[in-house]
């Protein structure tokens, strides 16, 4: 899950990492107020979304009045802001936060994540910050370094000394860095994180180490204990669909093609998009019902699927281990009964009772296209959707 | 042979009284599988599915000399019952449960390290050696006794692996799901290596998917290794966006990492057949075979 700017700043300040000073603004009169708090003369307006590489946007601007903060809030709110992060649909605008000002000496780069090939929390600090990080690890890999910690030890004294070395500060600033490392390595342990990047981290020009941005990514696995963290969801920035399929346990990924999976397990929901492209058409989104998957629980899932008025074809792909196909049978019955059924479906079912998943499709009467294997599914629901079409 | 598990195993299973504890240790058992007691706390002195019920993993390793644990424990406990196992010196540890908190896997996997324990999972469909024992939730009737080892991250693909080959006719001698998690007890390196010194796994099937380096890795140690079988394999995702996690907690394309354009070419250098389809791996394997 992730959270805007201005919530994951507020995480650090309780953490005791300096961020930089400001205040959220849903509205443009907020905006005004929130600058008139602050003592000037210069704001940062920044457009609140979920995606990186807004100021590229135009969603970052930097002012030096009041009248030019409610100039650019009102600009900026309710705007689609377009970033390589967005995709080309772009994100709209409903919040703002309204930042001091600060005078930038050095931009930094500093994250921290799970790294897994080594299962171990690691820090990767650049001197490149301000920039994409991606084209600084495949431009200048020198110039990031990569501190594991042990989660034995927690963090120590030589790791931090390691990042400051890297980041070529003084001793004043490694001293600031060991009260900064500290502060964001607990909040990343205690919240779960998977991901908190801090890009720029900057010196400012009187020496002091401030997060001048933050992104935090948390583990869904922990959200459940979490109850703070999970108050922060901003569902205006999630696909709808995606909103009703997590009511039900679903794991569901909106994509852009026109054919709908349901399919058991995460790797043969992948498997089950990459074969539909292999014979020529493109998946509508990527649906794990799960191993212990509901009568009521298939049907929400058909229901979500036949919802996307991009679909123009259904591939049901079932290997029952856990999931038995009689259940998966009923469920697809229930839903086809209660929405109906304005495409082609093809189902193919194998694994735990999968003899009786069959003989209840079958009986159904309804107008389901069965298949044998996977390649049988992935060929007919392809020539099925082109045959309609 | 086999590896990992065979005959003579003797399985705990910790959560047996949950829903997924009763019917998959149920399953075990008519599949074969000496299941030897069970671990709910609590619960101890009493007995279920007709197996005696301890309250500690300690308990049932004395009374039972039990050689594995199999895991349904739900996630908000499930690292906890895994540090258990570890600290009973359970050697062969199957944690089956999906959904834990990676920061408490990756101080399980620390404890892990010095131990006399393994870990396969979590987050996976567990192991399965054809007529002798069967370890978590893959489905007993699509197996056959065999030559081919098959070892995977995502459990559904392994029922694909496994099926097609029993198909084909070639069967299986153990079939492993390592599971779907970015941080995990045992990862694709450490079955190859104990499939290639296995002298009744002939060939082998490798499916990995988007997400991590461990495909790449694992093909690094193929490609350098001495001993060469025939290997068919598949990477699931091509067709995924980057940045957008696959339900697996594991399978996300980041940081310019883990796409399966790497995974494939890495795997086509050690030798591996790399099969387009996810329903062409018997087929895929049958003509390496051949080609031999």
């Amino acid at each position: 899950m992730n959270i805007h700017e201005y919530q994951a700043k507020e995480i650090l300040r309780s953490f005791g990492v300096p961020t930089g000073k400001g205040s959220p603004a849903f509205n443009v009169d907020e905006a005004v107020k929130a600058a008139e708090g602050q003592p000037g003369p210069v704001w940062v307006v920044k457009a609140q979304i979920h995606a990186g590489g807004r100021g590229k946007g135009g969603g970052v601007k930097v002012v030096k009045s009041i009248a030019d903060v409610r100039t650019e809030a009102q600009r900026m709110l309710g705007m689609t802001l377009v970033t390589h992060q967005t995709g080309p649909a772009g994100k709209q605008v409903n919040r703002l936060y309204i930042e001091e000002g600060t005078a930038i000496a050095r931009e930094l780069y500093l994250s921290l994540l799970v790294d897994r090939a080594t299962s171990r929390i690691a820090f990767i600090v650049s001197t490149e910050g301000g920039m994409n990080i991606e084209e600084v690890a495949h431009k200048t890999p020198e110039k990031i370094a990569t501190i594991h910690v042990d989660p034995a030890t927690g963090l120590c004294p030589h790791h931090v000394r390691a990042m400051s070395k890297a980041l070529k500060l003084d001793a004043a600033q490694t001293k600031q860095m060991s009260k900064l490392a500290t502060g964001l390595y607990n909040g990343f342990i205690d919240k779960d994180m998977s991901l908190l990047e801090v890009n720029p981290l900057v010196i400012t020009t009187d020496g002091n180490l401030v997060c001048l941005d933050a992104k935090m990514n948390f583990d869904g696995n922990a959200l459940f204990r979490h109850p703070d963290v999970m108050a922060l969801r901003d569902e205006t920035e999630e696909d709808p669909k995606e909103i009703e399929a997590s009511k039900h346990d679903l794991s569901y990924v909106a994509l852009d093609g026109s054919i709908g999976c349901m399919v058991n397990g995460a790797g043969l929901a992948m498997a089950t998009m990459d074969i539909i492209k292999l014979y020529g058409a493109e998946p509508a989104n990527f649906l794990d019902i799960g191993g212990g998957a509901t009568k009521e629980r298939v049907t929400a899932a058909f229901k979500i699927i036949t919802a996307d008025p991009k679909v123009k074809g259904i591939l049901i792909n079932i290997f029952g281990g856990i999931a038995k196909c009689d259940v998966i049978a009923e469920g697809v019955i229930a839903a086809v009964r209660d929405v109906g059924l304005k495409v082609p479906l093809v189902v193919r079912l194998e694994g735990t009772n999968v003899d009786l998943g069959k003989k209840i499709i079958k009986e159904s009467g309804l107008n389901v296209i069965p298949a044998d294997d996977l390649n049988d599914a992935a060929k007919k629901i392809v020539k099925a959707v082109k045959e309609a079409a | 042979m086999s590896i990992l598990v065979n005959k003579k195993t003797k399985v705990i299973c910790q959560g047996i009284t949950g829903n997924n504890g009763t019917f998959h240790t149920e399953q075990a058992i008519a599949y074969g599988t000496q299941m030897v007691a069970g671990v709910t706390p609590g619960k101890g002195g009493t007995k279920h599915i007709g197996l005696p019920v301890f309250d500690t993993v300690a308990e049932a390793r004395e009374a039972t000399g039990a050689d594995a644990t199999v895991i349904y424990v739900p996630p908000p406990f499930a690292a906890d019952a895994i540090s258990e196992a570890i600290e009973a010196e359970i050697p062969l540890i199957v944690a089956i449960t999906e959904g834990i908190p990676v920061m408490d896997m990756v101080k399980v996997k620390r404890a892990l390290s010095g131990s006399k324990s393994r870990l396969i999972g979590p987050n996976c469909p567990g192991v399965l050696t054809p007529g002798e024992c069967k370890i978590g939730i893959m489905p007993g009737n699509i197996f056959k006794k065999g030559s081919v080892g098959v070892v995977s991250r995502s459990g559904t693909l392994t029922y694909e692996a496994v099926f097609q080959t029993t198909k084909m006719g070639l069967g299986q001698t153990t079939a492993v799901g390592i599971g779907g998690d970015p941080v995990k007890g045992t990862e694709f390196i450490d079955i190859l290596e104990m499939f290639l010194a296995d002298p009744k796994t002939q060939s082998i099937i490798m499916i990995g998917e988007i997400g991590g380096t461990a495909e790449e890795e694992a093909a690094e140690f193929i490609r350098k290794s001495k001993v060469k079988k025939p290997m068919a394999g598949f990477i699931a995702g091509r067709t995924a966006p980057p940045g957008r996690r696959m339900g697996h907690a594991g399978a996300i394309i980041s940081g310019g990492k883990g796409d399966a354009g790497s995974k494939v070419d890495a795997m086509k250098r050690a030798g591996i057949a790399v099969s387009d389809s996810p329903a062409l791996l018997g087929e895929t394997l049958m003509k390496k075979l051949k080609r031999k």
